[in-house]
């Protein structure tokens, strides 16, 4: 067992666990719904006794944990109790789980669903957590039975002193547990002994979504509740004229029209602030219907948006003053840019060795320039959120990956001390990144402190496509150089794009090249972007594994091979000062899928394959795509992943996890993207937008994770961008078509 | 305003919603069944899939006024407590991530194998290709549909 200093000083975590117990008072939790699918086995006890912030338990030894952070499809509402069960020591099926609302004081900062950090951030704390209940059930045990502690074991929830034969479950000691201080110093065990980390545990909220319970946001129904949308600007760049309430103010349902103006001129925006649309028209009514038709008929009229300077602060910094660029921007002037941005100043980012010179004397050059375009988040559950506000205290509930930040976005814009504001989370019907940006929670706060009635906000689809944080549109342009014996002598890349570079300067191959080069470019937009699944590695990766891919062919050398030379080299000889990446974790991908996928050795006659391998979030993932062409159309076989994530918490939800990144990869690099025409999003609904499609994607994928005592490191994001590459080598493999440009359908139709 | 009937899930609800209303704002706002859900509102997810008379509907495209006296099923009626073969296959090959499209799929699912108990992996592509996921769960819930015809 490793000894682990409990990281609060013993008065903090007191604190904090009063604070958890009676501090807040949960006057909103229905959605923290208690489930279990063997729920029924054991009768919920009449008393819960909380040993810490994170888990109490009943007096017939059933245990509730909390899950500290926002579940939006990745697990963690499953596997975060996991960790705290293992060390508990309790028999999962006496687990019920509990959603936490916001509360960082007993959390932490983290309660965060980005950057696919929820298990790696909270591997220690929540094993602390049960590790530290467990010695408190111990102490009391030993107390009852006036035994040694040292002589006590547990056991799946039973405490046990061998030497007297006495044995009782945890519940019998619960009360007097509670009352005791919490130890400075707790053991954690070691890996061999886990019962229930590494074993598979199903979804805890699996029979309440296959039976259609209220588990998210649109769910919610309160008392009084009254239903609100907004109008926004149809465009980036314009902004409200006026409107004419009275066009539907007599509607049946229809409650109120007004305006609000999000965020306040003097008040600093914080990062997850959008900056469009600051004043937007709101329709309150009785329900979703009546207000969706009022939408549809309500005058407004739009305007060009002036100059415009707004304060925003960035992650913790300080507030700066950000232009907000103005005009009508398209699609069409975008790509033009994206092709050609010669006279843009460009910005070195790194340069190892002497690449002009490998360049000026390469007997060839490898050049190639690829691109993709905006992208919007379509999370199946569109953007809403639950507020009643009144003058001393706001309730907030809903789907939000940032609970935090948007409390003090709302704290900031009403005036209110974040003590009065209370955030519950629902379950989110997705995420992926555009949930960061909880600019919906102040909306809904606004409308609701307008109206003095609890509002549900609904955006329609509508809303949610044309008024994002896409991800940006990219373009990374390489360059390879190879000397006249056909050695690969330098790299260039540069990164560019509308309004963020996707450049990562420091990952793969950087650190394998004598010399290299990289830079960066950025044209400023008034399209509001954000993170959005592995942000910039989501580009990144489907670029430089593709141009990888067709160096390797050009070298003559075996692509998978070729890339495990550069990691050899990355690994004995790194080159330069600063490289993300574990070059020989990043080679344990590679050579696990090749043995998976029998690469060089396979003979699917009439499938051909291609390879990628790709770093970010902490963990590596490598892909081997088998294909065959139906014309311009690739028919996706089957695709091979090899996951290095450290320790794998809930190997059949992590498995799952792989094969919808997989899945979501293919779309992405397969299928739509948005456009713009002065800047109007031409896409507003999925009749426009093309998402991915149940018989377009892979007809299997088989996912195989490497071994590991590593602490675990990200999930949710690392399966979902190489595969974008090993599509597009594997179709080049089939059809002797190389792709440029997302969305492949264009260039395979062309 | 106007009233109207509507038989739900085996009983009788009167409802009064202008007659243009959606279905599935009946049973979302006035009837409190809100598993199904509301994705795009134009019968191009699948998120907001019912059953009239035992036929996969798109919820979002069927007025109240046009409903008459088809036998509406929901997700909520689809069983009494999950034990529906679909709901157990959908919970032993553990499918959902967010979990948010599931019960359209699962009310699309359960219409595809009336239709066709032992349907092909390219049936079930096909049938289910009206559905998105955006988490990308397709494979499992190909799995899933397969354990629920051997079942």
């Amino acid at each position: 067992m490793s000894t682990f200093k409990t990281k609060t000083s013993r008065r903090e975590f007191i604190r904090n666990v009063s604070l958890g117990s009676g501090g807040i008072i949960l006057s909103f939790n229905w959605l923290a719904s208690c489930n279990s699918t063997e729920r029924e086995l054991m009768a919920l006890p009449n008393n819960w006794y909380e040993l810490n912030g994170y888990l109490k338990i009943g007096e017939n030894g059933l245990a509730t944990i909390m899950s500290p952070n926002p579940e939006i499809g990745q697990n963690v509402k499953t596997s975060m109790p996991m960790l705290v069960a293992e060390e508990l020591d309790i028999d999962w099926k006496n687990v019920l789980v509990e959603q936490a609302p916001l509360n960082v004081g007993l959390f932490g900062n983290w309660q965060i669903a980005g950057g696919s950090r929820s298990i790696g951030s909270s591997w220690v704390p929540l094993r602390q957590a049960g590790a530290t209940a467990r010695k408190m059930l111990l102490m009391a045990a030993a107390s009852s039975w006036s035994v040694p502690i040292e002589e006590l074991t547990t056991s799946n929830g039973i405490i046990t002193h061998k030497a007297s034969g006495k044995s009782d479950h945890y519940g019998v000691f619960a009360e007097k547990a509670s009352i005791l201080e919490v130890p400075e110093e707790v053991e954690l065990k070691e890996l061999a002994d886990y019962k229930i980390i590494g074993h598979s545990k199903k979804n805890v909220d699996g029979k309440n979504i296959v039976t259609g319970k209220p588990l998210f946001g649109l769910d919610i129904k309160e008392e009084g509740m009254l239903t609100a949308m907004i109008v926004h600007p149809p465009a980036f760049g314009k902004v409200l004229k006026s409107f004419d309430a009275s066009s539907v103010i007599n509607m049946p349902g229809i409650k109120d029209v007004f305006t609000i103006n999000t965020f306040n001129d003097e008040d600093a925006r914080g990062w997850s602030d959008i900056t469009a649309f600051n004043e937007q028209v709101v329709i309150v009514g009785e329900s979703t219907w009546q207000v969706m038709k009022a939408k549809k008929v309500l005058k407004v009229v739009w305007q060009n948006m002036p100059k415009t300077t707004i304060k925003q602060a960035g992650w913790g910094g300080n507030a700066t003053d950000v232009s907000i660029p103005t005009g009508l921007e398209s699609s069409v002037d975008h790509n033009k840019k994206l092709n050609d941005y010669s006279g843009l100043p460009l910005q070195t980012a790194r340069k190892d060795g002497n690449p002009e010179k490998a360049f000026k004397e390469a007997a060839k050059v490898l050049e190639r320039t690829y691109t993709a375009p905006f992208r919007a988040h379509n999370t199946m559950e569109p953007m809403n959120f639950f507020a009643d506000v009144t003058e001393d205290r706001a309730i907030l509930s809903g789907p939000v990956q940032t609970p935090e930040a948007a409390e003090g976005s709302v704290a900031t814009r009403l005036k209110m001390p974040r003590e009065k504001i209370e955030v519950h989370l629902s379950r989110m019907g997705g995420g992926f990144g555009r949930r960061l940006y909880g600019t919906f929670v102040v909306e809904a706060a606004l409308i609701s402190q307008h109206v003095k009635a609890p509002i549900k906000l609904v955006y329609t689809r509508e809303d949610d496509m044309t008024y994002g944080t896409y991800r940006p549109a990219y373009t990374l342009k390489y360059r390879a150089a190879i000397d006249k014996n056909n050695n690969l002598t330098a790299i260039h890349v540069i990164g560019g794009g509308i309004p963020e570079s996707p450049l990562h300067e420091n990952r793969f191959p950087a650190g394998a090249i004598d010399n290299y080069l990289a830079e960066k470019w950025v044209i400023p937009s008034n399209i509001t972007i954000g993170a959005y699944r592995a942000p910039r590695s989501n580009f990144n990766a489907s670029a430089e594994q593709s141009f990888l891919d067709e160096l390797a062919e050009t070298l003559g050398k075996d692509p998978l091979e070729f890339r495990l030379e550069l990691l050899k080299r990355a690994q004995d000889k790194p080159v330069g000062e600063r490289n993300d990446y574990d070059a020989k974790r990043y080679a344990g991908v590679l050579e696990l899928v090749k043995k998976n996928a029998k690469w060089g050795a396979e003979d699917k006659k009439d499938l051909k394959r291609g390879v990628a391998a790709y770093y970010c979030h902490q963990s590596y993932v490598a892909n081997v795509v088998d294909v065959r062409m139906d014309g311009s159309k690739p028919i996706i076989d089957e695709v091979f992943a090899a996951v290095d994530c450290g320790i794998v918490v809930n190997p059949d939800a992590a498995t799952n996890l792989a094969e919808g990144g997989t899945v979501d990869g293919i779309g992405t690099a397969m299928y739509g993207g948005l456009s713009f025409v002065d800047g109007m999003p031409q896409q507003d609904n999925f009749d426009k937008y093309r998402l991915i499609r149940h018989h377009e994607a892979p007809k299997k994928v088989s996912v195989d994770f490497v071994k590991s005592d590593i602490a675990p490191t990200g999930m949710g994001e690392p399966p979902y961008p190489p595969v974008q590459a090993a599509l597009a080598n594997a179709i080049y493999s089939a059809s002797g078509k190389r792709l440029y440009h997302q969305p492949f359908i264009n260039e395979l139709n062309s | 305003m106007a009233q109207f009937t509507l038989k739900v899930n085996g009983a009788s609800h009167q409802v009064d919603v202008e007659p243009d209303t959606p279905i599935l704002w009946v049973l979302r706002d006035h009837l409190n069944l809100v598993g199904t859900k509301y994705g795009c509102g134009i019968a191009q997810c699948g998120a907001c899939t019912i059953h009239l008379d035992g036929t996969a509907t798109r919820a979002c495209q069927l007025q109240v006024s046009m409903v008459g006296n088809s036998e509406i099923t929901t997700i909520e009626g689809l069983s009494e407590n999950g034990e529906h073969p679909v709901q157990q296959a959908w919970l032993e090959e553990d499918v959902p991530q967010c979990g948010y499209c599931q019960t359209g799929q699962i009310m699309t699912a359960v219409s595809l194998l009336k239709n066709n108990p032992h349907p092909t992996d390219e049936e079930i592509e096909m049938g289910m290709s009206g559905n998105l996921c955006r988490c990308g769960t397709y494979t499992r819930i190909k799995k899933a549909i397969k354990r629920a015809s051997n079942s």
